[in-house]
């Protein structure tokens, strides 16, 4: 309430006079503030993308160097619940890109009920994520001591090749990978829904819907970013010649 | 001195501004949560100091251990562990911030013409980070240390060792994203908040520097994270990426490692380079020679310095005709450098020179940085590096560029801005004294060690046959002389914070915008957002300026 009525009170200001609230002291106007914001997300996911590709540099070397391996694991991946994966993750991205829309037509409830509708698809995502970790753990198929390479050896499914038991170490490295980059991709979105409760509290006090959008288009930025990695993810890790 | 240029004010009347972003504010929390640049700059400058310091003396106890060919002052382990503890602090917690992080922190703005970097709450937290992986090193290394050596080369660092590996790694990681966080400041302030009439052309040469700089910090330093990160996770989950036995790849580690640490080099010059632009133009009295060649050679040095990275490996198992290759982009990657070493060699010929202290760091960087860069050409040839790399040469041609180079250039800067930043001068005849110890002490300390390495004489160990000792010997007396050189700035910079001549706004005459205004500046830096009319180092414009200020005051 209290947010709306000083809103407004500024927006009656003389336009030479009226620094709306969120226009920060060494900034000349709020163009310049909202490029240089958007701007320096650009490059904060330019980071991003260096970072990510050490570990896709590392995926790539070794998928060649051991591509059966790399098939036969990659065949252990559920391959519906990766396809429900990304159709949610593509879904959280149009929920997203509404929610910066509502803030750009300065409606509160939409900014906040699209906002919460992110998070919980960056929940279902995160839950989907867990039974398939849940479900490598169970198959001894996670990296460590406990990893058993039994299932390449002498596949339970008749259509599979068998590996040799040389080769069939190697899924082991197939599977750490998947563990880095998903591990890391998740992370990527827990600290997203974080910071979407942020917004969204924020978004209640009507922080968003008076003309300072930046913040929400910024982390739209960062939230189609990490989708984004996802829709790599999933071909190079699910459909390793999947059809052959 | 009748032919300096120094323009002190009437020391009579002469008075500091009443209010600057040193007064605006007092109490030790109204500076852990300033958002004002110039002041994260002094607390960085502050912080790298300490760590500085703390390098210096793990430095000091590898000379003294090389001082006779036996491993008598200190067990061969804690040897390894001091000499890599020197290599993170030096490299991850002074060289890699030091120009930029303080001085580029505290001129950038004042160079475009803007009142604050574009994210000041991300200036202070890339500070924060910086203290903090600070301090996950400084644990490690009081936990046990490290000795990996600062390349925490695998599987050396994955399997064989049972220090506080993970610990540093973290610490690094964080400071890389200090280090991101800089960078990121920069070439969004660059872009974005440059001042109406501050065209990219009309930026002094020091901000295109730190550009490049920033680019490299961006783009490399995300890619060290994420190699130490694998690192780490070889270490606590055995996930194989660098694990032969798992048909891991040491060798992708060495790829990853360099591609970052390579371009790294270039964060630990190209802000010197930045620093000598301006103060060679400086006392010069005349424009940088071939303006738009120093610009591009500092973005030229940016781009092809990531493309070099292989000759780190030449004899671990590469391919030859891929060594081939990069030997020949590591020689075509000096030529940026040997054009900014010539154009500003250009800018002094015919100037009206003057030796001030700032400038008499600079010809040490001048003599030594070029030492170092054409050696480092001779160990881009692949035959000469089967017989230097792991050797003495090696560790002489990076201290050449990086102590030589870099420290020089650092020194160079805060003797150049000090009066900026503080308001006073510091001592003059002392300050040249200084510089001057320091360039023999440097020559004598590293100059054998060339000699060293071309003998043969193999880096990170703790003895050394009897054969080698004249030349170590000389290269720790030359270390004592060093650290006298750095010893003596740590005691007069303070002191001349109340007993420094007053220095007004201008003393060197330069034509940068950060000189128009008042030392120290005001929090907001200008008044009124300046205009820039001119081009860079434009001394005529400055000489009108000057009269007419005269004419209208007299
Ligand atoms: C100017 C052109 C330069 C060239 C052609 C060059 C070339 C090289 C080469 C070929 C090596 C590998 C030697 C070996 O390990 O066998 C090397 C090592 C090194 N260089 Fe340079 N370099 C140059 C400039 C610099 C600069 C400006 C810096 C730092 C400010 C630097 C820092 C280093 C460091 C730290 C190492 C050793 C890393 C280690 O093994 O610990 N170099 N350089
Ligand atoms: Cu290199």
């Amino acid at each position: 309430m209290d947010s709306q009525a000083y809103a407004s009170a500024t927006d009656t200001l003389p336009a030479e006079h009226g620094h709306p609230p969120f226009l920060r002291h060494h900034f000349e106007s709020v163009s310049q503030q909202r490029e240089a914001a958007n701007f320096g997300m650009w490059v904060f996911l330019l980071t991003e993308v260096m970072f990510f590709g050490g570990m896709f540099c590392a995926y790539l070397i070794f998928r060649n160097w051991y591509h059966p391996a790399f098939v036969a694991g990659s065949n252990t991946l559920d391959i519906t619940l990766g396809t429900t994966n990304t159709a949610v993750l593509i879904a959280s991205s149009f929920t997203m890109a509404m929610s910066v829309y509502a803030a750009e037509i300065r409606r509160r409830g939409m900014l906040m009920f699209f906002l919460a509708c992110t998070i919980v698809l960056g929940f279902v995502f995160l839950g989907i994520k867990g039974v398939e970790y849940h479900q490598k753990f169970v198959d001894h198929h996670v990296p460590g001591p406990s990893f058993s390479i039994e299932e390449f050896v002498h596949p339970s499914n008749p259509k599979a090749l068998a590996l040799t038991p040389d080769m069939a170490e190697k899924t082991q490295l197939y599977f750490s990978l998947y563990f880095l980059m998903t591990g890391m991709h998740a992370l990527h979105m827990i600290i997203g829904i974080s910071l979407l409760f942020f917004l969204l509290w924020r978004a209640y006090q009507g922080a968003y819907t008076e003309g300072h959008v930046m913040p929400i288009e910024n982390f739209g930025l960062y939230w189609h970013f990490v989708d984004i990695i996802w829709i790599f993810l999933f071909p190079l890790l699910y459909l390793i010649s999947r059809y052959r | 001195m009748s032919s300096t240029i120094i323009s002190l004010p009437d020391q009579t009347t002469a008075r500091l501004p009443r209010k600057s972003y040193l007064n605006q504010e007092y109490g030790l929390k109204s500076w852990l949560l300033t958002g004002d640049h110039k002041r994260i700059a002094i607390l960085y400058l502050i912080s790298i100091t300490f760590f500085f310091i703390i390098g210096g003396i793990l430095a000091g106890l590898i000379r003294m251990e090389l001082l006779t060919p036996a491993a008598d002052l200190m067990a061969t382990d804690t040897y390894n562990k001091v000499f890599s503890m020197h290599g993170i602090i030096m490299i991850f917690l002074f060289l890699v911030p030091s120009v930029p992080a303080t001085i580029g922190n505290f001129l950038i703005p004042l160079m475009v013409g803007a009142r604050d970097l574009a994210f000041p709450k991300i200036n202070l937290l890339s500070w924060y980070l910086y203290v903090i992986g600070g301090i996950f090193i400084l644990a490690a290394m009081v936990l046990g240390g490290v000795d990996t050596g600062w390349t925490f080369t695998t599987p050396l660092s994955t399997h064989y060792l049972n220090t506080h590996v993970v610990t540093a790694a973290m610490g690094i990681f964080i400071a890389g994203f200090a280090s991101i966080f800089t960078g990121l400041n920069f070439i969004v302030t660059v872009h974005r908040m440059r001042c109406p009439g501050m065209t990219w052309f009309r930026l002094p040469l020091f901000v295109w520097g730190h550009y490049a700089t920033s680019i490299i910090m961006i783009l490399g330093t995300p890619v060290l994270a994420i190699t130490l990160v694998l690192v780490a996770m070889e270490r606590l989950f055995d996930i194989g990426v660098f694990d032969p036995t798992k048909g891991g790849d040491p060798l992708l580690f060495q790829h990853l490692f360099w591609f970052y640490s390579h371009p790294a080099v270039y964060i630990m010059i190209l802000p010197g380079m930045a620093v000598i632009s301006e103060v060679i133009s400086t006392f010069s009295r005349k424009r940088v020679f071939g303006y738009t060649a120093v610009a591009f050679s500092s973005v030229a040095i940016a781009v092809f310095g990531f493309l070099v990275w292989e000759h780190h490996m030449f004899i671990m198992g590469v391919s030859q005709y891929s060594a081939l290759v990069f030997s020949l982009l590591t020689m075509l990657v000096a030529v940026p450098s040997a054009i900014k070493i010539f154009n500003w060699a250009m800018t002094m010929y015919q100037g009206s020179i003057t030796f001030e202290t700032p400038m008499l760091y600079a010809f040490g960087f001048f003599g030594l940085f070029t030492i170092g860069g054409l050696t480092g050409v001779f160990l881009a040839t692949m035959g000469m590096d089967i017989h230097l790399t792991e050797t003495y040469f090696v560790v002489a041609h990076f201290h050449f560029v990086m102590v030589g180079g870099m420290l020089m250039a650092y020194l160079a800067g805060i003797h150049f801005w000090w009066p900026k930043m503080t308001g006073r001068m510091y001592p003059e005849a002392i300050s040249k004294l200084a510089a001057v110890v320091t360039f023999i002490g440097f020559i004598v300390t590293f100059f054998p060690q060339f000699l060293l390495g071309y003998l043969g004489m193999p880096r990170r160990y703790a003895a050394y046959p009897a054969d080698f000792q004249v030349l170590n010997v000389f290269s720790t007396a030359g270390a004592s002389i060093l650290g006298i050189g750095y010893l003596l700035p740590l005691f007069y910079l303070p002191w001349s914070l109340i007993y420094g001549k007053i220095a007004g706004d201008n003393p060197w005459q330069a034509t940068g915008l950060e000189w128009q205004i008042q030392s120290p500046p005001l929090t907001e830096n200008f008044v009124e957002i300046p205009i820039m009319d001119h081009e860079a180092y434009d001394y005529e414009w400055l000489a009108n300026k000057t009269q007419h200020e005269v004419q209208t005051v007299g």
